[in-house]
Order: structure tokens, then C-alpha cells, then sequence
């Protein structure tokens, strides 16, 4: 039903007074694309979003959509559609005059809007509850007529503010997946934002790392997760440890690919902090003896072939190839 | 012991303003129902269960219509003010509100102008309409300004003592009754849903009608519920105001009661508070105020 199209940030830049919450910053997000703007609050991800859907002016640079320069352009004209991050619906109308909120604005007949919110919420599985308020929905209901409203004005490019913030651990991850399978059902770009890179990691082709309102680093998520471009990208999608190197350089490496022993004479010595279980992986807590706090991640059944305890020495030690330079 | 006194709490806690709510409401109310039935002369009041009063406050009111009797006219007058006022206080007010909810970005400056409103009562009621006198009357600054200006040729004489001095004043008093409930109403919308409205492609007018108003509702209705009760009761705007020219069903009991003549005067009290009951009864059917207290 919807049209994909291809969108470009040209060193978009946006100044509130003398502070610059997105600093130049280029994209390039190709049609049908799970994008995720990813980083910790205030590094700029949520005015990017905002910019691009024409919430937000935009100080400097261009956006691109489609064919077309997209800048002075209303929400509604640009083929962008944003859901809101408390969802936003409009409490006083039924899930169904939600879903057709945009429709009777334009001035679409009754009849058609009827027919065409009823399809949206088809789509999304939500049919039966048309006739509902929004506040006798729970939250992940809400989450899909919220979906549903976005969707129907056919949308080039979906733009989603934290739209998983509000729901409880368990949901996040159930609603995550049907994100996911909507994107993938409906072949247009959906770019969302969030401060979980495990959320990103779940769900993106191509994740965004943003801090202090430049892009610190894109790639796919594996790219990402195995080479850290720089210290900051290493400490915020986590799992990586980061060490000095003599000449001031730093490198990452894996937790995961960090080896504990308690014989031996290879690697650093090291005393046990701290042992977290987490099922299927043991956490090891290490203080190194150079002074570094190290994180291993170790799997159940190696740990439990020989078990560590707390306040044990150990040597910790990692092969020459899982050692990644990280940029200064 | 202790179940015992958590059961009588809640009593003992609401037992003062009970306490004031009956004895300068309920019993007031109780007495002037029961005067109402009274019968006097013009220089006695006998108690007594007679329904005199109010046929005499209906004074052949049904059997010469359609033609209206004094009663119905002056009710049609309060009426006619009633819904006059009610319209430009409640254009003024949502006005006011929006202008302070959704265009003054700064909490600081939201609440100065808020402030700003409630001017009007910085002083008493009767020098504020004396203070009309100087502004509107024949030689007062309205008409010097206009033949100044050149507009007009000699002082136009229905600023004051005029329906539209009763307007007008009973505007400047109520104003701000509307726009206390509808600002609370408005503050409460979330901002988002603003941006969600614009997001698919409403218009700042469509936004107002099909997202504002409706979630300000429950403010102007109980906005208009204060504005309603307190034009139809007027008769100091409306004495001072209309040059004690115009008609107005407070200031038919104003009368009576200083002639003394308190059972009728009661009669005619019992018979407006049954009007505007009437009138808030239809406002409350139209919305539900439940919702939002």
C-alpha cells in the first residue's frame, strides 16, 4: 500500500540558541530500511527524528525524500508519519475515529474513512476493539492503534519516537518482534529512536550511533558490535572491554572472548570481583593487577567446569586477533 | 478502639464545613422556602401554607398569553443578558485560555497573566461600577475620545445606564470565571496530542475544533455554570449598570425585599433557583463534569 522511498540528512543542523543539538550530520537511509538512532539522552537522536518529520525546523542542511527536498514541508506533505512516544492518541475518540483522525481532516467521506481505519486496524489486529477508548486499551493495544493511525495516511517512511519506553520488559520484547514483522510485511523505512542498544541490536538493519549531536558511528548491528569505531560506541552498546595501550592508544575487546584461568602462567593476573549468574552465561568481575576493571562473560558450563569464587586470583588473557583498534 | 476511631474520622474531618455549609446554606434555603408560603400585608407578615405568592408572581402570566405578562418579560430579559454575557465570556475566555495555554511558551509568564485576570476583583464591586462613570459617561473618556477623533458629533449617550453597559460590566466581572475552569481544562491536554493532530495534517482551526474544544469541555461547562448562576442572580450590574432602568429577576427580589415584602420576595427567589437549576440540569446532560474533578 505504501510507497517506499530512499531519505538523506545533507549536513543537517539544528541550533536551539547558542546550543547545537545536531551538529552537520549526513545519512543516507535506503528504502525499506529498520534504521535505529541510538544513544544515551541528549546526544541529538530525538530532534534528527523530529527534524525529519517536520516537527522540529531545521537550522541548517537539506532533507531529502524521495525525489524531493522536504525542508518547509508540513508532517502531512511529507510523506512521513511519526508515533509518538506516550502514543499520543486522542482520548475523547474511539480507537476507530483515531485511526481516521487524519482521513476526516482531509476531508474524506465517512464511508471511506470507515472503510479505510477499519483496514488499518486490520492490519494491526485491532479491529475488534474499533469502538473502544483509548484508555480502556492496555498499553501494547494502544501501541497498535497508534501504529494503526500512522499508517493509514501510507506513509513513505514510518518514524517512531521510543515507541517501546512505555511498555513492561516482557511486552517491550513481544511488541518489539511484531515492529519488526510490520516493517518487513509493508517494505517502507521505519527509523527509530531509542536509548537501548539492545532494543537496536534486536531490531535494526542499520543502527545509528549518535553523541553530542554527531554520528559516531553507523554500520549493520554486527559491524557495530565487532568493530567499535571508537571508545564511546564501545562503552554504549557494552560487552566490550576497553584497555590502554602504551602510547595512549585504546583497544576493545569482546567481553565474551575474555579467558579466565585459574592455572597457568599466560595473560594478566587478576582478582574476582564479582560473580553475577545469568542463565546461560556466568558475569566475571575482574580487577586486573595493572588497576583495570575487565568484565568476562563466561558460558554456564565452561564456568561450572571449574567454578570461581568471589575474591579468587586469577589470569586473564585473549588472543592477539580479538583485539580491536579503537579510534582516538 | 482503634477501628472505632478510624470509622468516625472521615466524619469528624468533614464535619466543619458541613457544619458552615448548613447553617449559611441549607437553613437559609430551608427558611426562605417556608417564607415563601407566608402571607403579609403592607404592614404585616403572618406565617402561614398558603401558595398565594407564587400565583401572584405569575400574575396572570397564562392566561394572557402569548402576550407576556411583566414576570415572563423580565425573565426573558435576564435570560437575553444571560446568553449574551455567556457567548462573549466564553469566546473571551477559551481565547484567554488558549492564548495562555498553548501560545506563552514560559510557566513564569503563564502564571503573571493569569494573575492579570483576576484584576477586576482588586477592588470593591461598587467602586468598580462607579468607576464605569468617568469612563463611559456623557462627558467621560469614551465620547471625548470619539469627538476628538472626530467619529462622532456630540457624546453618544448609550455607553452608560444601557443594556450595553450591563454587558459590558457583567462581561468584565465573569470573564474571568470562564477562563480559570477552561485553563485548568486546556493544561491538562498533552502537548503531544497537538503534535500528533498536526502530524496528520489537521489544521490549526481543525486542531481547536476537533482536539481543544472537545477536551476543554468539561472547563466550559463549568465555566458556563458559573457565569449562568451568577448573571441570572445579578441586580447590582444590572440596578447600577442600566441606570435601575432595566428589568432583571435578582432586582425584582432587590425590590421586594426592600419594601419588606419577604414572602413574596422569597416566593420569586425559590422560583428563579428552580429556573437555574433547570439551566445547569440541561448543561450537565450535555457534559459530563464527573470526568475530569
Amino acid at each position: 500500500m505504501a510507497r517506499a522511498a530512499d531519505l538523506e540528512l545533507a549536513s543537517v543542523t539544528k541550533r536551539y540558541g547558542d546550543t547545537t543539538a545536531v551538529d552537520s550530520i549526513d545519512l543516507k537511509i535506503k528504502a525499506g530500511t529498520y534504521c535505529c538512532l541510538l544513544g544515551p539522552s541528549g546526544c541529538g537522536k530525538s530532534s534528527t527524528l523530529r527534524m525529519i518529520a517536520g516537527h522540529e525546523s531545521v537550522s541548517d542542511g537539506d532533507i531529502v525524500l524521495g525525489p524531493e527536498v522536504v525542508n518547509g514541508l508540513p508532517p502531512a506533505k511529507r510523506g512521513t508519519a511519526m508515533m509518538f512516544q506516550s502514543y499520543a492518541l486522542f482520548p475523547h475518540l474511539s480507537v476507530r475515529n483515531n485511526v481516521a483522525f487524519s482521513l476526516k481532516m482531509k476531508g474524506v467521506s465517512k464511508v471511506d474513512r470507515s472503510i479505510k481505519a477499519t483496514d488499518a486496524l486490520k492490519l494491526v489486529d485491532m479491529e475488534r476493539y474499533a469502538e473502544r477508548l483509548p484508555s480502556q486499551l492496555s498499553g501494547g493495544q494502544q501501541q497498535r492503534v497508534a501504529l494503526a493511525r500512522a499508517l493509514v495516511t501510507d506513509p513513505q517512511i514510518l518514524l517512531l519516537d521510543e515507541p517501546l519506553s512505555a511498555l513492561d520488559p516482557f511486552l517491550k520484547i513481544k511488541v518489539r518482534a511484531e515492529l519488526k514483522r510490520f516493517q518487513r510485511e509493508l517494505g517502507i523505512s521505519f527509523i527509530h529512536v531509542t536509548h537501548s542498544q539492545e532494543e537496536a541490536m534486536a531490531l535494526a538493519d542499520l543502527i545509528i550511533i549518535m553523541n553530542a549531536g554527531k554520528i559516531e558511528q553507523q554500520g549493520a548491528p554486527r559491524e557495530i558490535f565487532n568493530a567499535p569505531a571508537t571508545e564511546f560506541v564501545a562503552r554504549f552498546i557494552g560487552g566490550h572491554n576497553i584497555i590502554p595501550e602504551t602510547g595512549g592508544r585504546k583497544v576493545s575487546v569482546r567481553a565474551d572472548r575474555v579467558k579466565v584461568s585459574t592455572d597457568g602462567e599466560t595473560g594478566t593476573g587478576a582478582v574476582v570481583r564479582e560473580v553475577e549468574y545469568q542463565g546461560t552465561v556466568v558475569y566475571l568481575s575482574l580487577a586486573t593487577d595493572a588497576g583495570l576493571e575487565m568484565t568476562a562473560i563466561v558460558p554456564e558450563r565452561t564456568f561450572y567446569e571449574r567454578p570461581i569464587e568471589t575474591g579468587e586470583s586469577v589470569r586473564v588473557h585473549w588472543d592477539a586477533s580479538d583485539v580491536h583498534e579503537l579510534a582516538a | 478502639m482503634l477501628e472505632d476511631k478510624s470509622r468516625w474520622t472521615p466524619y469528624w474531618q468533614a464535619a466543619p464545613l458541613a457544619l458552615v455549609f448548613f447553617v449559611f446554606f441549607l437553613l437559609p434555603l430551608a427558611v426562605t422556602f417556608v417564607v415563601s408560603f407566608w402571607t403579609y400585608t403592607g404592614y404585616s407578615i403572618e406565617p402561614a401554607f398558603v401558595g398565594d405568592n407564587y400565583v401572584t408572581a405569575f400574575d396572570k402570566c397564562f392566561a394572557s398569553l402569548p402576550d407576556l405578562c411583566t414576570t415572563f418579560r423580565t425573565y426573558l430579559s435576564t435570560l437575553r443578558f444571560c446568553l449574551l454575557v455567556w457567548l462573549i465570556t466564553l469566546v473571551l475566555g477559551f481565547t484567554i485560555a488558549y492564548y495562555l495555554v498553548f501560545e506563552i511558551r514560559s510557566n513564569t509568564v503563564r502564571i503573571v497573566l493569569a494573575l492579570l485576570t483576576t484584576i477586576p476583583f482588586w477592588t470593591s464591586n461598587v467602586i468598580r461600577m462607579i468607576s464605569w462613570i468617568p469612563l463611559l459617561g456623557r462627558n467621560g473618556l469614551v465620547n471625548q475620545a470619539l469627538m476628538g477623533a472626530g467619529i462622532v458629533s456630540e457624546p453618544v449617550d448609550w455607553l452608560l445606564y444601557s443594556p450595553f453597559a450591563v454587558t459590558l460590566s457583567l462581561v468584565h466581572i465573569n470573564t474571568v470565571f470562564m477562563i480559570v475552569p477552561i485553563l485548568n481544562s486546556m493544561l491538562r491536554i498533552d502537548r503531544s496530542l497537538i503534535e500528533a493532530a498536526y502530524d496528520t495534517g489537521a489544521s490549526p482551526w481543525q486542531t481547536i475544533w476537533n482536539v481543544i474544544v472537545p477536551l476543554s469541555k468539561t472547563g466550559i461547562a463549568i465555566g458556563s455554570i458559573f457565569v449562568v448562576t451568577v448573571v441570572m442572580g445579578d441586580f447590582i450590574s444590572v440596578g447600577l449598570m442600566g441606570g435601575q432602568q432595566i428589568a432583571s429577576a435578582g432586582k425584582v427580589i432587590e425590590t421586594q425585599i426592600t419594601a419588606l415584602q419577604f414572602p413574596i420576595a422569597a416566593a420569586n427567589a425559590i422560583v428563579l433557583l428552580a429556573v437555574v437549576l433547570m439551566i445547569v440540569w440541561v448543561m450537565l446532560r450535555l457534559v459530563d463534569i464527573r470526568k475530569e474533578l
